[in-house]
């Protein structure tokens, strides 16, 4: 009798460990979606494809240093000035550039063309853009700093550093997840 | 915030160079508090011209700027400055161009938060000459 009991008993643990795994699997996914929801909704908020960026490079010290996040917003109505510090990409380069705009000629219209230089930089730009590309536009633009927070993007350029490194993360970051108990 | 200045302009093929010389007197304040507080890191001083041109309605040029760090003097007290950075026009609009404007601004670049830009009170007039100058150096 006793074995008999005990073999329901391991049925039901069973059982549990099942509904247990896929309330654990949803709270993951659920997770993941809020995440999701959370950074779309920036996007939409701050008109930017890209609303929060890691700074990679030391061109503009000593204002930003590398691993500094920045808060983006590329609003139409917000028109392109000097002095603001401006994200862009050059086309056809995927990674996107963090200085300053030191020139703008605007049209009427509203059509504008300006140039960029990093604050620790001795030149201006010209060099980093397109063979016969003379100055940025607004398509260009991935958008304008409004806000940062020193460090705590050296995660993520770590990360990227460190394939492995960012591994690590993500599976003990599941792993937390998955046994972690409501 | 007072600046004295004098300009011409140099021929050239294709844009409009102009050259300007500055004083500039300033005081940096926040409102009647000095700038510095506990979270400003330092500022981006900037000194640019805005105009405009029969090519474009709006034009603004970076002449001059300075990184001013947090225990730096706020009051600037510069004389006979040359401007650091080409005063190219995108055309030939600053010849006898009377409006042209010379501004102070900076960038409070906080430990941590927003990046406002502010632009300093006091602007200056620099009408530059109907007639391109061939011989003066700079």
């Amino acid at each position: 009798v006793p074995a008999m009991l005990s073999l329901d008993f391991l049925d039901d643990v069973r059982r549990m460990n099942k509904r247990q795994l896929y309330y654990q699997v949803l709270n993951f996914g659920m997770i993941v979606s809020s995440a999701l929801m959370i950074w779309k909704g920036l996007m939409v908020v701050t008109g930017s494809e890209s609303p929060i960026v890691v700074v990679l490079s030391g061109s503009m010290e000593p204002a930003f240093h590398r691993g500094d996040l920045l808060f983006l917003t590329n609003r139409i109505e917000d028109p392109i000035r000097v002095g603001e510090i401006v994200v862009f990409r050059i086309e056809g380069r995927e990674i996107p550039i963090v200085h300053r705009v030191l020139k703008i000629h605007e049209k009427q219209n509203g059509d504008i063309k300006f140039l960029t230089k990093g604050d620790n930089n001795a030149v201006d730009d010209r060099g980093l853009y397109k063979r016969g590309q003379h100055w940025l536009e607004k398509k260009d633009v991935v958008g304008r700093a409004r806000g940062f927070v020193p460090y705590i993007g050296i995660v993520t350029i770590l990360m990227n550093d460190y394939p492995k490194f960012k591994y690590a993360v993500l599976f003990f970051l599941g792993l937390f997840v998955l046994v972690h108990r409501e | 915030l007072r600046k004295n200045l004098e300009d011409f302009t140099g021929p050239r093929e294709r844009s409009d160079l102009g050259f300007v010389t500055f004083d500039i007197t300033a005081d940096i304040l926040n409102g009647k508090k000095c700038i510095f507080d506990w979270n400003v890191k330092q500022l981006f001083l900037y000194l640019s011209a805005e105009y405009s041109t029969k090519n474009n309605a709006l034009n603004q040029v970076v002449l001059w700027d300075k990184v001013m760090l947090r225990g730096d003097n706020p009051k600037l007290f510069l004389k006979d400055m040359k401007s650091k950075y080409f005063f190219f026009d995108d055309g030939n609009g600053l010849k006898g161009n009377r409006n042209v404007t010379l501004t102070l601004s900076w960038n409070v670049v906080p430990n941590a938060g927003i990046l406002p830009l502010v632009t300093g009170s006091g602007h200056v007039s620099v009408p530059f000459p109907d007639t391109y100058e061939t011989t003066k150096s700079y």
